[in-house]
């Protein structure tokens, strides 16, 4: 009997302890932040370095929902700013009106999506944005699966073609960029959400071709080769901080966003945090191997956010080939 | 004596030393097949963890332990992860099993023989067979939203106690199936009340096969990413969840239920899928330790298990 107390005194304690205790709310001030999978190495950074700087007393956590994932947790109240690869669209507006969330967009870099070959390839030394087209619009299905079928001077070897999944960013801004629609792309491809996977497919595959984000190139160097892309002017560009800062290597470079809840900067160490991007942000955006903006677009964002201007300047349709200063310049839409 | 005369050649010791030879060697040779095929298995893991420690040896070290995620390979570590982790287990292990082993106690020992309790035991042992991500999708209905319990370790812990529940039941039923009738018999023939004999009896029995059960499912566990990321675990996190326990009174705190986590799965996952190939090396780092915390709990289980089996002597 005496043994049978002894074990349930405790036992009967923890339930108490279970039932009594108030699950306590953290008193320390946290930033949720989540969404695109792209901007996260920034995001990581950024947090990394401000948690370091504030010693602590500030508590970030950083997710990886996708773009669209993250707009429909910050649409619903549940976190503090939003990653976005793209801008936000029409139907997230519409979700973040009905739920009285007002947000502040703030581009963060640039990316710059980066068609690859495999290093044995000789034959390719620019692809014009007509090439890319005919590889891979919807109609080239099934159809085009040689080189020569893209320019008669290349060889009649196969084309085998890797590119991300359809629930990233990077395919919605490459398909709009090259075939005039988002989401518009031949299905017959190796997809991979994963673009390590990427890297992998183009350096095993002397007749592979396949784009992913600028970082993912800088990390790869030896093992895939980028091509340059004829831009407007007619000129061919390859993929490099200096061609993305200077607005020469286009359409295909983008800028990324976080969008801050207007809720979330009425706490100091929200505008904190975004002040600390727009300064320290440019050199951990290249360190993470993204391209920073130019100077004066990180001054003047973060005049527009410290003026509180609220809303998209995109009105939620995608749009390619915009200049920073051309976004900075226009009225935000809510 | 015609069935002297049919048996008859069966029992010529010739014929039936040659039957007896052949069945040995089939007998050998089953023990042959049975040792390859544990080998090899054996020999998979074992090349498995082998390239995992020599892929991230250079990441082995006490800091990997010690420091939260960076955007620096080098100094990235699985602090949040590991903490995260365990505290999972341990919300999933506390929920799972106290209810798992009294179900399954209950349909055996209890339960009348009927079309209701049949229902029941067809659907704990199609719910074992349910993909996880599934549960993912009713915990985050249920636990995040409903009970609005957020993305917490709380969450997290009842979703992998959700997807274990039928493993723990159905490995405890087996267990105490396996106790002979006879001791139940001996029990109730002294007097002793169902729930004595339960008690005295055939759990003490059937530990042994219950913590089996109990490991496998938070082996299950322990390597689940998918409905951990569906209700939202993070990916970047560089503070710990409140400590459990506390300098002063009450001592124990269960703020850390309700706090945000990463976990091993999620961090090697986002490891994997970084631009910087050095992080290949964290990725295989964790996963080493992963396997080595499986192990470890089997290890616990294994060292429980023999410790309650010197104890029973009927």
């Amino acid at each position: 009997m005496k043994r049978r107390l002894t074990f349930s005194i405790p036992a009967a304690l923890l339930t108490l302890w279970i039932v009594a205790v108030p699950w306590s709310a953290s008193a320390q001030s946290m930033i949720r932040i989540d969404g695109s999978s792209t901007v996260f190495p920034i995001a990581e950074a950024v947090a990394e370095e401000f948690q370091i700087a504030k010693r602590g007393k500030v508590r970030i956590t950083v997710g990886i929902s996708g773009t669209g994932g993250g707009f429909k947790r910050f649409c619903r109240g549940e976190i503090d700013i939003a990653n976005a690869s793209r801008p936000i669209l029409k139907d997230e507006m519409e979700a973040c009106r009905r739920a009285g969330i007002k947000y502040l967009e703030v581009p963060v870099a640039f990316d710059a999506l980066t068609v690859v070959v495999n290093p044995k390839n000789t034959w390719v030394e620019s692809l014009t944005l007509d090439d890319l087209k005919k590889i891979w619009e919807p109609a080239a299905q099934g159809r085009v699966t040689r080189w020569d079928q893209v320019r008669p001077e290349w060889p009649a070897r196969p084309l085998v073609l890797f590119g991300p999944g359809a629930d990233s960013g990077t395919f919605d801004y490459f398909t709009e960029a090259v075939n005039g629609k988002s989401k518009a792309s031949r299905g017959d491809f190796a997809a991979s959400e994963d673009d390590n996977v990427i890297v992998q497919g183009v350096e095993t595959n002397a007749n592979a071709l396949g784009y992913f984000g600028y970082a993912y190139y800088v990390e790869n160097k030896d093992r895939v080769r980028a091509v340059p892309i004829v831009n407007s002017a007619g000129k061919a560009v390859m993929p490099s901080i200096e061609a993305v800062t200077d607005g020469s290597y286009e359409p295909l470079s983008r800028p990324l966003f976080i969008y801050v809840s207007e809720a979330a900067t009425q706490r100091s160490e929200v505008r904190e945090l975004v002040t600390f991007y727009m300064t320290e942000g440019p050199a951990l955006a290249r360190e993470v191997g993204y391209v920073p903006l130019p100077a004066a677009a990180y001054q003047q964002a973060l005049e527009r956010f410290n003026a509180n201007k609220l809303g998209t300047v995109f009105g939620g349709v995608p749009e390619v080939g915009v200049t920073i200063e051309e976004l900075l310049a226009r009225e935000g839409k809510l | 004596m015609s069935a002297h005369s049919s048996i008859a050649p069966f029992l010529d010791p010739k014929l039936v030393r040659e039957g007896l030879a052949r069945r040995k060697r089939l007998d050998q040779v089953f023990v042959v097949i049975g040792l390859i095929v544990m080998l090899s298995c054996l020999m998979i893991l074992t090349v498995l963890f082998v390239d995992l420690v020599r892929n991230g040896a250079e990441r082995l070290t006490w800091d990997f332990f010690t420091n939260f995620a960076s955007r620096r390979p080098e100094r990235a570590g699985i602090l949040a992860a590991w903490v995260g982790t365990s505290l999972i287990m341990l919300v999933t292990a506390v929920c799972a099993v106290p209810v798992g082993v009294a179900a399954a106690i209950y349909l055996e020992e209890y339960a009348p023989k009927n079309w209701f309790t049949a229902i029941i035991e067809i659907n704990v042992t199609n719910l074992a067979g349910v993909p996880s991500i599934v549960y993912g999708l009713l915990a985050l209905g249920l636990f995040v939203y409903q009970f609005d319990l957020g993305q917490s370790i709380a969450a997290a812990g009842l979703t992998l106690a959700l997807l274990i529940l039928p493993i723990v039941i159905v490995a405890t039923r087996e267990a105490i199936r396996a106790v002979p009738n006879a001791i139940r018999e001996a029990a109730y023939g002294l007097g002793a009340t169902r729930w004595e004999v339960t008690k005295d009896h055939v759990l003490p029995y059937s530990t042994g096969g219950i913590l089996t059960g109990m490991i496998l499912g938070l082996s299950r566990a322990i390597g689940e990413t998918a409905p951990i990321i569906t209700i939202g675990a993070l990916s970047f996190i560089a503070f710990l969840p409140e400590a459990p326990f506390q300098r002063e009174f009450p001592f124990i705190s269960f703020g850390w239920l309700d706090d945000p986590f990463t976990a091993m799965p999620i961090q090697m996952f986002n490891w994997v899928s970084r631009p910087d190939p050095a992080f290949q090396a964290n990725a295989a780092a964790a996963g080493a330790i992963l396997l080595g915390m499986t192990l470890l709990m089997n290890g616990i289980a294994i060292w429980i298990r023999y410790r309650y089996r010197k104890k029973i002597n009927w």
